[in-house]
């Protein structure tokens, strides 16, 4: 599992954890019953503090990505489906409110903007098509 | 919160201490607690106090005014209880330079009886020392090693580390920190540092306090410590030829109808607060550590610039 870690941004480096742990899992890279290293492997992997992992590791729990097996360490969870589209779509709002406020920001209504997604979309798939 | 801990159990604590050398005050009416099991970080510029904080902690300065407990212990009263917990390694080092690097290993085990020689062998290899070299003779890095080995081989429940980084390449740093990380994922231990390395701190630590000028600015969870620091983008209708005042504003930057501030205090106060005095939040950022120090450290003027209230 290899995660980045930058201690000088601002999202608290638990929360970088969860978040790109949740990206791992919702893009498949994690899949369901893989297990995540041990705490204490994962902070001097990472040069963080263990307890930063294990606050992690628990957020993750709560959500429901990952399971905690007593004896043999943590696990990706097996129940994926309803749970991981729910999490990719949270994960899709977060970076949608973003964008609105950017756009907002910009001067940029929110229809103008829905066509440019749209827009952008056919000129990503495109290329993609063009491959096949 | 960190659960997992024991928060009603403090390693240190430190209550109304105050040092004075000559005329000057480097230590003023200081508090602070460390629960056993976190990493406590101490920032500070230099001349802040850190160092004389921390040794008070270790008994070689006798409080003043206040009091100083480490397991409970005055250390002042009872060094060979405290000391003998505690592995302690400073910037400068201060291992005797005439002896070879296993002569250091030997007449240092001797001193402790929880010294565990496996795992001392251990460091020895990781840190590839050689134990015929002679302490003077081995490079800064790797005499900093050497003495991180030491205090850490007879794995003490407290490890007090000041400045450890200072002036260390990017390998050692590493080394000092993780030897900081496999410490507290030790059950129970706690560690205590001074750095103003900031990303460092921000790295591994649970814990925050600054110190400015003897006094602590501010001390308790680095995430609490985050979350009441932000940069806030004030828009005004009106220009204005200074900034505005805010109350927890530290620093301010701009001109005309947008200022931008460093401002402490909760988020939804300084929203209010903002509002109250007739402009329009365009922005909101947290901050770095680094950048909380800055605008904590550099805001001697800046304050009482900005809050002419």
């Amino acid at each position: 599992m290899q995660l980045r870690i930058s201690p000088q941004d601002a999202v608290p480096i638990y929360l970088q954890i969860v978040n790109q742990v949740k990206y791992l899992v919702a893009s498949g890279r994690l899949a369901p019953d893989e297990d995540l290293p041990p705490i204490r492997a994962l902070a001097e992997q990472l040069v963080i503090n263990p307890n930063t992992v294990a606050r992690a590791y628990r957020e993750l729990e709560q959500a429901g990505i990952v399971v905690k097996k007593r004896t043999t360490g943590t696990y990706v969870s097996g129940a994926v489906s309803p749970l991981a589209r729910r999490q990719r779509l949270k994960i899709v709002a977060e970076r949608i409110d973003a964008l609105l406020a950017e756009a907002r920001q910009l001067n940029i209504d929110t229809e103008t903007l829905i066509d440019l997604v749209h827009e952008r979309d056919e000129a990503m798939q495109a290329p993609a098509l063009r491959d096949k | 919160m960190i659960a997992g801990n024991d928060w009603t159990e403090n390693v240190i604590e430190i209550r109304g201490l105050t040092r004075q050398f000559g005329a000057k005050r480097a230590l003023d009416n200081v508090s602070f607690a460390v629960p056993r099991g976190v990493v406590f970080g101490l920032v500070g510029a230099n001349g802040a106090g850190k160092t004389t904080l921390i040794r008070h902690v270790l008994g070689l300065l006798k409080a003043q005014t206040g009091s100083v407990r480490v397991f409970g212990l005055d250390p002042v009263a009872d060094p060979v209880g405290v000391l003998s917990r505690v592995g302690y390694l400073s910037e400068e080092g201060d291992l005797p330079g005439w002896m070879r690097v296993d002569e250091l290993l030997r007449y240092m085990r001797a001193f402790y009886p929880k010294w565990d020689e496996n795992y001392a062998q251990d460091l020895r290899r990781q840190f590839a020392l050689d134990p015929a070299q002679k302490v003077k003779n081995l490079s800064k890095g790797q005499r900093a090693r050497a003495g991180l080995l030491v205090a850490l081989a007879y794995r003490p429940e407290l490890l007090l580390l000041d400045e450890p980084s200072s002036g260390l390449d990017p390998i050692v740093r590493r080394d000092i920190l993780g030897a900081i990380v496999r410490t507290i994922a030790d059950e129970g231990r706690t560690v205590l540092f001074s750095s103003h390395l900031l990303e460092e701190v921000e790295r591994v630590s649970d814990c925050v306090a600054m110190l400015k000028g003897g006094r602590i600015v501010f001390a308790g969870e680095l995430d609490d410590v985050k979350q009441s620091h932000h940069r806030l983008t004030l828009r005004f209708d009106d220009e204005r030829q200074l900034p505005p005042a805010l109350d927890g504003a530290l620093s301010w930057e701009g001109r005309g109808c947008e200022w931008t501030a460093l401002a402490s205090g909760r988020l939804d106060d300084l929203l209010l607060a903002s509002s109250a005095i007739g402009a329009e939040v365009v922005e909101q950022q947290p901050l770095s550590l680094d950048e909380i120090f800055l605008a904590q450290v550099g805001t001697q003027s800046a304050s009482a610039e900005g809050s002419p209230s």
